[in-house]
């Protein structure tokens, strides 16, 4: 890592009698999307304010694109955006008066802002909602509206606190675009979910965020790989067989296979250079058997597995459809 | 960390911030921020409106309902008492808008946008400056709808012009410094709800216990000497001395010298309230 674009080092930050940040490190390489996964409290919110200069840690120090958060946030508040779950736009000014106005905050004169503002709602089809108050729009609009005014000076680094929070599936689909744009632009993003799918979609590098403190760091593959790799599971057709085809299992993958009687699962540990040979084994071996099995595949390991590995308990109150997406996306 | 990248796509080069003079972007922020304020009220016109409603109902009440029983023996009859009311009802309009300020400033710290706000470049004065510059305007508004209505019952001002325009010119000082009442009440309270509310039990023994409706002589003894001090007081007096309007005379030194009290009293309001509110607002979230 040769060019971080985000340093923290040991900050912490205590909010009342809470520890909101307690040893918080990080680095950013840049045009990298770090997506920073964390369950509600764990922190998240409090390390984005510091970095985006909103509120000052305790004690630790910062730098965004090449300045000290503490030092000069001026320097720092001209170089990034900050987008968030709180939508932070002016409820009674119209839209375009909304993206005017940051605009002129953000140093262009009036005629460049104005500019901007019509780019900026163009790109986030709001052109036609542009005139009115933004209190009468709906979430999806509101958030990208939030997006479109962190942007109206191409920030070299973007901060989005839990961008998608609280947004039905089509509205966070269309956030999730927004953001792949930026990305392809070259913008460093950080962001904070506690959406595990999120994370998976969007970021090159995850940090897992628990008490305050990165518990770990890498892309999602090295993450799921440190909790132990791929794994192959097999569904029985009947209830009778799933002994036959645990023995079947264990025999070619030289690992003990879990058995789920209630799901009529047989699941066993491979490694991701094995797992192709193993598998095409497993299938050999119960077809010459006679062995009727109704599902078998590959499956990778999911962010929720992850954070249940690394910290002992199952991962955010993300709503149960998003973590159900995941499984059926993955192991498809 | 032993993870490879992609090379980012290389990045257009964005033109290097302007960083203009402290002064200058504090000015065209200010500005920014006046517009803000201004197109608010625009939009949601119900509580300016309500604001003025309260001092032309005070007009209406004690000019026409209370004018007659009301009138003492330096005003004359109905007709003159209204001569001697007016210059109170345009304090008492500047005095009731710490309550419109305060509510502002109070639900622009608690609105998710000032994070944004604090997240940009911005010469962070400009939510106070484009606050007290978007007040003023209003006052001047205010004043010059009040001022008619003064006119259509009868008040006229009697002095010169210029006379007249020092007159407007201690009114506007004295909202000034009742902006930053305002401003200051708006940052200590977190809730906009009941900022609002807290504003009228405060002003309304200001407005009264002054040379408002009465002379002070003819309040018991503490009240009356409140009341010449009052500095709602000084400024009506010294309006309805620039005005040539009927006033409340008396021998005390403070009632003898309205114009200087009208300067000094705001002045001394500012001078108390201007640096904790700047420091309340320098430590907002911190």
């Amino acid at each position: 890592m040769d060019d971080p674009v985000i340093t923290a080092t040991a900050l912490r930050k205590r909010n009342g009698a809470t520890r909101a940040l307690d040893g918080f490190d990080l680095a950013v390489p840049r045009g990298a999307v770090l997506a920073l996964l964390g369950p509600n409290g764990a922190g998240k919110t409090t390390a984005v304010e510091i970095l985006a200069t909103l509120r000052r840690a305790d004690s630790g120090r910062a730098c965004v694109a090449g300045f000290d958060v503490a030092r000069e946030p001026d320097r720092v508040r001209e170089r990034i955006g900050l987008a968030g779950q709180y939508a932070a736009v002016d409820e009674l000014l119209t839209g375009r008066a909304n993206l005017v106005m940051f605009g002129r905050l953000n140093g262009l004169g009036a005629a460049a802002a104005r500019r901007r503002a019509d780019e900026l709602l163009e790109r986030f089809a709001l052109t036609e909602a542009a005139g009115r108050r933004v209190d009468g729009y709906s979430g999806g609009m509101r958030r990208r509206l939030d997006l479109a005014a962190s942007l109206t000076r191409d920030p070299q680094v973007l901060f989005l606190d839990e961008p998608t929070t609280g947004l039905d599936p089509r509205s966070r689909n269309g956030v999730w675009e927004s953001v792949r744009d930026l990305v392809g632009a070259g913008t460093t993003v950080l962001l904070t979910t506690q959406y595990l799918e999120e994370a998976d979609r969007l970021a090159d590098r995850i940090a897992v965020l628990d008490s305050g403190a990165v518990i770990a760091e890498g892309t999602a593959d090295e993450l799921k790989s440190r909790i132990g790799g791929d794994q192959i599971d097999v569904v029985a057709a009947g209830a009778g067989d799933l002994g036959a085809i645990a023995a079947v299992a264990a025999r070619i993958s030289g690992a003990s296979p879990q058995v789920r009687t209630d799901e009529r699962r047989v699941s066993v540990a491979v490694s991701v250079s094995a797992r192709i040979g193993v598998l095409g084994g497993i299938l050999r071996e119960l077809d010459a058997a006679g062995l009727e099995v109704e599902d078998i595949g590959v499956r990778r390991p999911t962010l929720d597995d992850v954070f249940l590995g690394l910290t002992g308990r199952a991962g955010a109150d993300a709503p149960a459809g998003a973590e159900r997406h995941e499984t059926e996306e993955v192991s498809a | 960390m032993t993870a490879t990248f992609d090379p980012p796509a290389p990045r257009a080069p964005v033109a290097a911030p302007d960083r203009p003079g402290r002064l200058s972007r504090a000015v065209v922020h200010g500005w920014v921020m006046t517009r803000r304020n201004l197109l608010h009220a625009v939009r949601s016109p119900a509580e300016p409106l309500l604001t003025l409603f309260i001092p032309l109902m005070m007009v209406l009440v004690f000019g026409f309902v209370f004018g007659e029983g009301m009138a003492h023996p330096g005003t004359g009859g109905a007709d003159g008492f209204r001569a001697f009311l007016m210059p109170g009802i345009f304090v008492m309009a500047m005095l009731y808008s710490v309550s419109a300020t305060a509510t502002g400033v109070s639900m622009d710290s608690s609105r998710a946008v000032i994070g944004r706000f604090r997240s940009m470049p911005m010469a962070a004065s400009a939510l106070l400056t484009g606050r007290a510059a978007a007040d003023m305007l209003r006052a001047l508004l205010e004043t010059a709808v009040l001022v008619g209505c003064g006119l259509l019952i009868g008040w006229r001002w009697e002095g010169t012009a210029v006379e007249a325009v020092q007159a407007i010119g201690l009114l506007l000082l004295f909202r000034f410094a009742m902006t930053w009442v305002g401003i200051y009440l708006g940052l200590v309270t977190s809730d906009p709800d009941v900022v609002g509310l807290i504003v009228y039990p405060l002003a309304f023994p200001l407005g009264v216990v002054s040379t408002t409706f009465t002379p002070p002589e003819l309040m018991p003894g503490v009240l009356g000497a409140v009341a010449e001090w009052n500095p709602v007081s000084s400024v009506v007096n010294a309006m309805r001395e620039l005005f040539g309007n009927p006033g409340v005379g008396g021998d005390s030194w403070v009632a003898a010298h309205p114009v200087l009290m009208a300067v000094l009293w705001p002045l001394a309001i500012l001078a108390v309230c201007v640096p904790p509110a700047l420091a309340r607002f320098r430590n907002l979230s911190r």
